[in-house]
């Protein structure tokens, strides 16, 4: 039986201490933190994960939302996702952040679920979720079982010949589109992470999703500041209509003004192995005038370099899909 | 298995009824066909019913399965060193340490024939290979993950093209004739107008929300198995002879079930682990699965691959109708899916076929999953139907109501209750189906596309034999009892009803007691038998109970009807009184209990099957429905889903309309699931059912299905037995598969014969807004 130590800091320096024991804050930690524990205790059961020691965070004040100097938003890492779905300025600044959100999951499980632990998902890759098979990311160098069989919800972007797992979280689509940035402190100093320089593509080191080193533990995300006029949508398709994962998503902030898009983001989910900012798109898009045949053409950027495996072909069309309908609704302000 | 089969099994093994009571004609009390909650729904939503796991003994001890990781071959070598050393581990059994368990012969029916442990073989992907029991589950589990077993893999298959090579049709070994009449072949060849295609069907998991678990106490000469079982009485039967003992060494109780569809028909492996490891170690054993072993180890509804062939003449005569089938199997046992159960009487036609093969694959065995045979074979035959309309530019209702028949024409024999024309009818009605316009993607409702699909639903009825006992109590409650269970359907409910239409004490007072093996032998619930199996037995018991408390009456001093004839009184409204009075004009029957100073008046019931108490045998007895079904289709980001379902059913008089409209319901949405979303996958390189859980085997959730328009014509089978009740758990599910890719074609073009219906196939569709 496996047993580990369970410790209750009451500072985040002392979580940090704790955790900086830790030879590796990835796939392997021997200490983790836990939020609301559904990724690390569903794992766990699993003996994916195999912590020996478990450093419980809930008690720390990093649980506000609230506007920070420049007008943007600081969302604390313990902040629950049905609380920051259900936060007035989320709804009203950043509503593409509460869809993305209320799409997932289940209500009991976003009232559970964490800002920070969304953040830190795993894939929901069979394989990796399966001790009985070989898988890079749980095991590195022991081999893919993926790539050539039950592929079909795993991704078409940002693939390796080593993994090609998705990166399975809402959340973290809506903050890529929105720019967030990943406030992290460390055993020696904190910093500030881009989401989009956050997660690490698989590459040969799957076992590798982000930045994050041992003792760092994110406290906060936050948004920049508003963008008026700016219209938001994130439209998520799926097998069945509640409790599921993505096949394809896609989060867009875009503002229209003289018949030109001026602001686009585009952030596509349930098809790349981070949560996928497509600057393909984005480039077909700004400045040109927001109709049928500049959507078509921003899709079709944004998927040129899919590489889909032997189950999952059918995601570039229903990606390319989800991108033409998502921009489409986000001409028509809510 | 075919449904035949299952009726002579229900039928068989068990003492012949005691003798041939007349049926009666009186029209039920309005109790029957009431709609009444479950009786024991507060015991369910208190959460105070207790479910097998849910029993607790002094000194219990937990055992977990450990699961092999090859599909086939042998084990080398069972490494227990470092688990038995791990803390609270008591033991680690396995195929060379185990006690000898038996195969079982005759006199009930076993799932895996082969008993676990027997050898050292491996058959399938996660067949038990050994057991870690220890004082906590948590123990128990983590010394299963420390067995390390070495194996010898052998060959092995798991594909999902059962077009393996076979000899011919009826040659021996090759695929079995089940249904022949005229020359179809010949017929066939001919024929102006051709449906000739191939349909399949996925492996697919029970999955009901509570896993199987068994609590074993062995006492020294007895067992006591706390079990989640559709049939008790069939489990007891089963495991005294795997574990060599006798019956009365054995009792089974099941007394509430957290549903099964099938999946707890017939006992599995667990059931002797625990039972033999209660023994072992001499203390109560607690094995409860996990729901990544409910993919492997307790049955699926087998793969089916179904050739159709219609031939047809232009304005729609079926000249010919042959359905060629495969299934597959597991290694070891021959579970044939019925596929064509219903096909060769659904329509009339000269000239028919169904035959029947069996593929093997490592998989563990398949067992009967809610309408067994008859759902997968109508997802063939009503797709085939469809396809046959569109061919010759008929309606689809249309075509069905003028190939409809009274007459069964395979056994020649008319139907007893057939109402498949009112079905569809009714169906057509409620749907507005008139309004159909049948170009592929012709209807709209604002920027979605409308597809509207129809089937026929069929499914046999059947009734076996079954005992019950009744007791009318001086406190004026009633107690009835079987050796049957209620697996989540209303069967506790039902026979509450039975007893209060026969004596007229009110359902609050009256006990169901089931699940139970000591109790007097009654029905496994499966077929859709239970109901009319039961209720005839549970009926002659209040009857026999009443004619106590009659004679009573006429005999106990100090009663006002001293002297008088049991024929000259009545009970009814719990009260006794002349017969040509009303019940007013009587007293409570306890009030002549007390007289007599009797605690009770008890009756037992032992009722024959079908045909023994009418002229059943001379009629074929089968359940009808129509399914319509309308799908809401966004091409712009391949959307669909089920925005209404009509179901009409005809399965006789129905006793309770809220339970049976529950199963109803649940068996549409479980529809939805076998149309869009359900099928169990093996990975083709290790045999796995990879998605052997909740979030990787999808079933609808409530945002998946919307109302759900459920319509009984509630017309008595006379043949059935004295209520006319056919029962109804699976004829809803039937036709829903068909009637939704129906739907899907009508509005995508999108002809799916391979379900589930998934994103991959409507994303072909060339249907635009
Ligand atoms: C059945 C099911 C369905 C789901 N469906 C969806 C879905 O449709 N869409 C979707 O997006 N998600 C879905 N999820 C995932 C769910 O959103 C995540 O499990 C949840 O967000 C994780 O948050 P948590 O607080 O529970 O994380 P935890 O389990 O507590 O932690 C997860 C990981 O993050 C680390 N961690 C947590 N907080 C911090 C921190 N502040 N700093 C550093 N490390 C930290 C932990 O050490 C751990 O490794 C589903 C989950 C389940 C179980
Ligand atoms: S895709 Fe990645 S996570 Fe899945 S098996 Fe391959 S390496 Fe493991």
């Amino acid at each position: 039986m496996d047993t580990f130590t369970f410790t209750q800091p009451a500072t985040v320096d002392q979580a940090v201490q704790a955790a900086a024991k830790s030879a590796t804050a990835q796939q392997g930690a021997q200490v983790r933190f836990i939020a609301g524990g559904t990724t690390l205790v569903d794992l766990m059961k699993l003996n994916v994960e195999r912590p020996r020691e478990i450093v419980d965070i809930n008690i720390l004040p990093l649980d506000r939302v609230e506007l920070n100097a420049e007008g943007g938003l600081i969302i604390g890492a313990l902040a629950r996702n049905s609380d920051v779905a259900h936060h007035p300025t989320v709804l009203r600044d950043y509503p593409v952040l509460s869809q993305a959100l209320l799409s997932g999951a289940s209500p009991q499980l976003r009232n559970m679920a964490t800002t920070g632990g969304n953040l830190l998902q795993r894939t929901r890759c069979v394989y990796f979720r399966d001790t009985a098979h070989a898988c890079n990311k749980r095991e590195p160098g022991t081999g893919c079982s993926a790539i050539g069989g039950h592929n079909r919800m795993l991704a078409i972007l940002g693939t390796s010949k080593d993994c090609i797992a998705t990166n399975p979280s809402d959340q973290n689509v809506a903050l890529t589109a929105l720019e967030a940035t990943i406030q992290i402190q460390g055993p020696q100093a904190k910093r500030s992470v881009p989401i989009h320089d956050f997660y690490l593509v698989p590459g040969s080191t799957p076992n590798r999703e982000n930045v994050l080193e041992p003792g760092e533990i994110i406290t906060s995300v936050t948004l920049p500041s508003p963008i008026a006029g700016a219209n938001f949508t994130y439209l998520k398709l799926r097998d069945r209509a509640a409790y599921e994962f993505a096949l394809a998503s896609a989060a867009i902030v875009m503002k229209v003004s003289g018949g030109k898009i001026q602001h686009i983001r585009v952030a596509l989910g349930g098809v790349g192995t981070k949560p996928w900012r497509s600057l393909e798109a984005e480039k077909a898009l700004e400045g040109h005038s927001p109709d049928r045949a500049t959507f078509v053409r921003a899709a079709e950027a944004a998927l040129r370099n899919a590489k889909p495996a032997s189950e999952n072909a059918f995601k570039v069309e229903l990606s390319r899909r989800c991108i033409v309908r998502a921009l489409t609704m986000s001409t028509k302000s809510a | 298995m075919l449904f035949s089969e299952f009726l002579d099994f229900i039928q068989a093994d068990k003492a012949g009824p005691n003798g041939h009571i007349q049926a009666s004609t009186a029209e039920p009390t309005a109790v029957i066909g009431a709609s009444l909650s479950r009786v024991d729904g507060p015991l369910k939503t208190t959460g105070s019913a207790r479910y097998a796991s849910d029993y607790n003994f002094p000194g219990m001890v937990y055992a977990v399965p450990v699961g092999a990781t090859i599909a086939s071959g042998k084990i080398s070598n069972i490494d227990t060193s470092v688990a038995e050393k791990m803390p609270g581990v008591l033991t680690i059994l396995h195929h060379s340490n185990f006690d000898h368990v038996y195969r079982n012969a005759s006199g009930g029916r076993n799932s895996e024939q082969r008993p676990p442990f027997e050898d050292d073989t491996v058959y399938y992907w996660g067949q038990y290979v050994a057991l870690a029991i220890a004082e906590t589950f948590a123990q128990a589990q983590a010394a299963a993950a420390a067995v390390k077993i070495a194996y010898t893999p052998e060959e092995f298959s798991v594909a999902t093209d059962l077009s393996d090579p076979m000899p011919a049709i009826g040659a021996p070994g090759g695929p079995r004739i089940l249904s022949h009449r005229g020359d179809p072949e010949a017929v066939f060849a001919s024929a102006p107008i051709k449906i000739d295609y191939t349909y399949t069907t996925p492996a697919e998991t029970h999955n009901p929300m509570e896993m199987h678990a068994t609590v074993a106490i062995f006492d020294g000469k007895k067992f006591t198995l706390y079990e989640s079982s559709q049939g008790v009485m069939n489990h007891l039967n089963v495991m005294s002879q795997v574990l060599g003992v006798p019956k009365e060494n054995v009792e089974v109780i099941s007394r509430f079930i957290g549903s099964g569809f099938g999946g707890k028909l017939f006992p599995w492996p667990h059931s002797a682990l625990a039972a033999v490891a209660a023994r072992r170690l001499n203390r109560p054993v607690k094995l409860t699965l996990s729901r990544k072993m409910m993919f492997a180890n307790v049955g699926h509804r087998p793969r089916t691959q179904q050739r159709m062939r219609l031939g047809a003449t232009p304005d729609g005569k079926l000249l010919s109708l042959s359905q060629d089938y495969r299934n597959h199997t597991s290694i070891n046992d021959d579970i044939r899916e019925n596929c064509g159960e219903a096909t060769p009487f659904l329509y009339s036609t000269a000239n028919l076929q169904v035959s029947s093969a069996l593929v093997r694959r490592n998989v563990g065995t398949p067992t009967p999953m809610r309408g067994p045979g008859a759902v997968p074979g109508l997802f063939a035959l009503e797709s085939a139907m469809d396809e046959l309309a569109i061919k010759l530019q008929k309606d689809p209702v249309q075509l069905r109501l003028s190939l409809d028949t009274l007459t069964d024409e395979e056994k020649n024999k008319p139907f007893s209750s057939r109402h498949l024309k009112e079905c569809l009818e009714v169906g057509s009605k409620k749907f507005g189906w008139e309004k159909r316009t049948p170009a592929v993607g012709s209807m709209r409702k604002g920027d979605l596309i409308l597809g509207w699909g129809v089937a026929a639903a069929s499914w046999s009825a059947g009734r076996g034999i079954s005992e019950a006992s009744v007791s009318l109590n001086v406190d004026g409650s009633a107690r009835v009892s079987s050796g049957s269970q209620d697996p989540g359907t209303g069967t506790y409910t039902v026979i509450a009803q039975i007893v209060s239409d026969k004596t007229g004490i009110p359902v609050t007072r009256i006990q169901s007691v089931l699940g139970s093996s000591s109790l007097p032998p009654g029905p496994t619930s499966g077929g859709s038998t239970a109901t009319a199996t039961i209720i005839p037995a549970v009926a002659e018991a209040a009857v026999n109970a009443i004619k106590v408390v009659l004679t009573t009456a006429g005999s106990a001093k100090g009663s006002p009807f001293l002297g008088k004839q049991p024929a000259d009184l009545a009970m009814s409204s719990g009260r006794v009184h002349l017969k040509n009075q009303t019940p007013d004009s009587g007293v409570p029957f306890q009030e002549i209990l007390k007289l007599a100073n009797l605690g009770s008046a008890n009756g037992e019931g032992k009722t024959g099957g079908y045909g023994s108490d009418t002229d059943g045998k001379n009629f074929s007895s089968h359940s009808f429905g129509a399914q319509f079904v309308e799908v809401e289709w966004d091409p712009g980001i391949c959307h669909l889903r089920v925005s209404r379902v009509v179901s009409v059913v005809d399965a006789g008089r129905i006793i309770n309309t809220k339970t049976a409209r529950n199963q109803m319901a649940g068996a549409v949405v479980m529809g939805i699931g076998m149309g869009l979303l359900e099928s169990t996958t093996y990975d083709p390189r290790n045999g796995h059912p990879i998605n052997d859980n909740f979030a990787d085997y999808i079933v609808p959730t409530s945002a998946d299905h919307p109302e759900i328009d459920i319509t009984f014509l509630d017309i008595p089978d006379p043949m059935i037995g004295e209520y006319g009740a056919r029962g109804i758990g699976e004829i809803g599910l039937a036709g829903m598969a068909p009637a939704i890719t129906a739907a899907v074609y009508h509005a995508t073009g999108v002809r799916v014969r391979d379900l589930p219906v998934r994103v991959e196939d409507l994303i072909t569709s060339t249907v635009a807004i």
